[in-house]
């Protein structure tokens, strides 16, 4: 297990030092004055162009200029966002919180009833709880988020008024900023439970309700599908027939027996439903105009902020590969079969 | 002689079946012509009409021509249903300058006719059967002509997807070794990225059109293509088969392009049509953020993205507007839906070890 690990641990750097060649090579198909821009940190440098080319040596080879631009990336430096107003990775200071909070709330309901529906469906084969969640999974399979977001601000908070966009509503908003609240960690209903204001958590609540309900049930259908197969795989195994013979209770077979060996692809899944919903993010907070990494990213590179999109997009990456990489130790860690080879 | 003659009668029941089929697409063609309003649309866009009734001729002699694949179709109700919504869209996609024809004056078929320039959409009447949306662009226009926008953006993708992850994929399966270990570490560098994020690099970068979505698309999907071909090959290259033709001197071009390839194409194909779905949704998604088709363009997702404004109706009235984001996102909704209803079809169909499982 252990050289398993490390060769997935070597493989980190490379794949790191891959994403920023590809994210500089798309840079290549800038213009060189927006290439400049990338290297901008505060609007007053503007004035000094001239003496940003030649300090940067963005009028030198491309292999120097990439060292040059690797260097300021790894010191923190990646550039001036000016849809953020404030440099790149400040704003992904700033932003990653809510989007932490959005992603946390919607990946424990998705993985509890999509593990939940896809047993249920494999253990009731062809009964109604099957067809049921048959077609449940593919009709949110293919309806696409930004659709079924738009409908649920219709509904929710057009006619409803009960999930109501942004992260905040506006004298939540003001009483967070006038001082009186401390931001804790960042994470809204977190620092409204340690501020001990019950309001604040309850606004923040309301707030999260729609965009975690977009998230949720689109990225539920595929985890659904997979924990489903994956059961019934192993539901057909000689094990299972054994435990039946012995005469266990099927709620024994099904719970310790089938299910643990279940749920290894799942792990997996689990590890590609956070990368789905770090990419969900963008249409998702866009939609209800909630103050994360997806808005930005997305607001940034409508208005061709290009250091903002790149840093978006290398700390997405970033975390995708952390996930990936927690997914194929954890993977490891539950199967054995894995772990020998 | 025993088979051939279960054959012939299989021929002759299915000739019994296809019978009304042919005569309700006769008698619809009677009655278009008839009719003096559709008649003109006709005569002016004769190819259309042509390309429909081949269509037509091809879908009804695909269902009467016993195959094991139609068979098996049969079998699953949903595959019908997926099947008869990608023929109904390919339909509307060929018949588009007759079901809205583009006005005289309309240099680009795809550029939307605006009526006025008014702000509010307007709901469905008389002279836009699905309404208008700000700037008064005609809905049921825009969808129509947004078909041939999905189909246009979807081959486009699979076709460079393919060709690209062929060739990586062809290379890295079958040569190994380094080259191996390098095109997958490029391919892990591409799938670092979640999908949309790294389309929104690529567009940001590009610039806004819905040529570079397509670009930035293909981007995104070659890897998986690639993996999957090398998957393929890595389990056919030692196959007897392979090792004969070595032994007989053939080229390794040869080799990938006669013995390997026409032996791993299948999976391949049967992941396309999956892809289509995802490949539409995530061109959708571009233009619905701005990134894509430019305003006016005959493109789902920019339909969506010019309702936004209008979601939450007017005062006392939530749904005043509703027809701005149901008539477009249905028409996503069913396309996409089509292609996943085939493709679980065609998956369940070419893999036998899934077979019974779906």
């Amino acid at each position: 297990m252990a050289t398993y690990i490390g060769r997935r641990l070597i493989l980190l750097p490379v794949v790191a030092f891959g994403v920023t060649l590809l994210i500089f090579a798309l840079l290549q198909f800038l213009a060189p004055e927006m290439r400049a821009a990338a290297f901008i940190t505060n609007p007053n440098q503007l004035n000094a162009l001239p003496a940003i080319i030649e300090k940067y040596g963005l009028d030198q080879p491309v292999h120097v200029q990439y060292w040059n631009w690797l260097r300021e990336v790894a010191r923190g430096n990646m550039g001036w966002s000016q849809t953020a107003r404030q440099p790149v990775t400040q704003a992904i200071r700033s932003f990653f919180p809510a989007t932490l909070e959005l992603t946390v709330y919607s990946f424990v309901p998705i993985m509890l009833i999509g593990v939940w529906l896809g047993t249920a469906a494999a253990v009731h084969r062809d009964r109604l709880i099957d067809h049921i969640s048959r077609v449940f999974s593919i009709s949110f399979r293919s309806l696409p988020s930004f659709v079924w977001g738009l409908l649920i601000l219709m509904v929710g908070y057009g006619r409803l008024n009960w999930f109501p966009p942004g992260r905040l509503s506006l004298e939540a908003d003001l009483f967070v900023r006038s001082g009186a609240f401390r931001p804790y960690t960042g994470l809204m209903t977190v620092d409204a439970l340690l501020n001990g204001e019950l309001w604040i958590w309850g606004d923040a609540v309301r707030h999260l309700m729609g965009p975690v309900l977009t998230l949720t049930i689109i990225s539920i259908a595929l985890l659904v599908r997979i924990t489903r197969s994956s059961m019934l795989e192993v539901l057909r195994q000689d094990y299972v027939r054994t435990a039946r013979a012995k005469g266990l209770a099927e709620r024994v077979v099904i719970n310790v027996h089938a299910r643990k060996n279940a749920l290894i692809p799942v792990i997996t899944l689990s590890s590609l439903t956070f990368v789905g919903l770090l990419g969900g993010v963008v249409i998702t907070e866009t939609i209800f105009n909630f103050p994360g990494i997806g808005r930005w990213g997305a607001f940034a590179a409508q208005q061709l902020d290009i250091p903002g999109v790149t840093g978006f997009a290398m700390f997405v990456a970033a975390l995708t590969v952390l996930g990936n990489l927690a997914a194929d130790i954890l993977y490891a860690y539950f199967d054995p079969r894995v772990r020998l080879q | 002689m025993g088979l051939f003659s279960t054959a012939a009668r299989g021929v002759t029941a299915n000739r019994a079946r296809l019978l009304p089929w042919a005569l309700a697409l006769a008698a619809l063609l009677v009655v278009a012509l008839a009719l003096p309003a559709s008649r003109g649309r006709l005569v002016r866009e004769p190819v259309a009409a042509a390309g429909f009734v081949l269509l037509a001729l091809f879908v009804v002699g695909f269902w009467a021509v016993p195959s094991d694949f139609t068979r098996r179709m049969r079998k699953n109700p949903l595959s019908v249903v997926g099947f008869s919504i990608i023929v109904f869209f390919v339909a509307v996609a060929v018949l588009a300058p007759i079901l809205a024809p583009p006005p005289p004056t309309s240099r680009n078929a795809y550029l939307i006719p605006q009526e006025g320039f008014g702000s509010d959409p307007r709901p469905p009447g008389p002279r836009h059967p699905f309404g208008t949306t700000e700037g008064q662009y005609d809905l049921y226009y825009g969808i129509v002509w947004g078909t041939r926008t999905a189909f246009r953006v979807s081959i486009t993708v699979i076709a460079i997807s393919v060709a690209v992850g062929l060739v990586l994929g062809g290379l890295a399966g079958y040569y190994g070794g380094r080259l191996d270990e390098v095109i997958m570490r490029l391919t892990d560098v591409f799938l670092a990225f979640p999908g949309l994020v790294l389309a929104v690099v690529v567009v940001a970068v590009l610039g806004r059109s819905l040529d570079n979505v397509m670009i930035a698309i293909a981007v995104v999907n070659w890897p998986t293509y690639a993996r999957l071909l090398r998957g393929d090959i890595l389990g056919i290259r030692s196959r007897d088969f392979v090792e004969a033709a070595r032994a007989l001197g053939a080229s390794d071009v040869r080799i990938i392009f006669r013995h390997i390839i026409p032996n791993a194409i299948y999976p391949f194909l049967v992941f396309g049509s999956l892809d289509v779905g995802l490949i539409v949704i995530t061109a959708a998604a571009l233009s619905f953020l701005g990134l894509g088709a430019e305003v006016g363009y005959a493109d789902w997702g920019m339909l969506i993205n010019l309702s936004r404004n209008w979601i939450l109706g007017a005062p006392g009235n939530p749904f005043a507007y509703w027809y701005v984001v149901v008539f477009p996102g249905a028409a996503i909704f069913l396309f996409v839906l089509g292609w996943n209803l085939l493709g679980d079809a065609f998956r369940d169909i070419l893999d036998p070890r899934l077979r019974g499982a779906g």
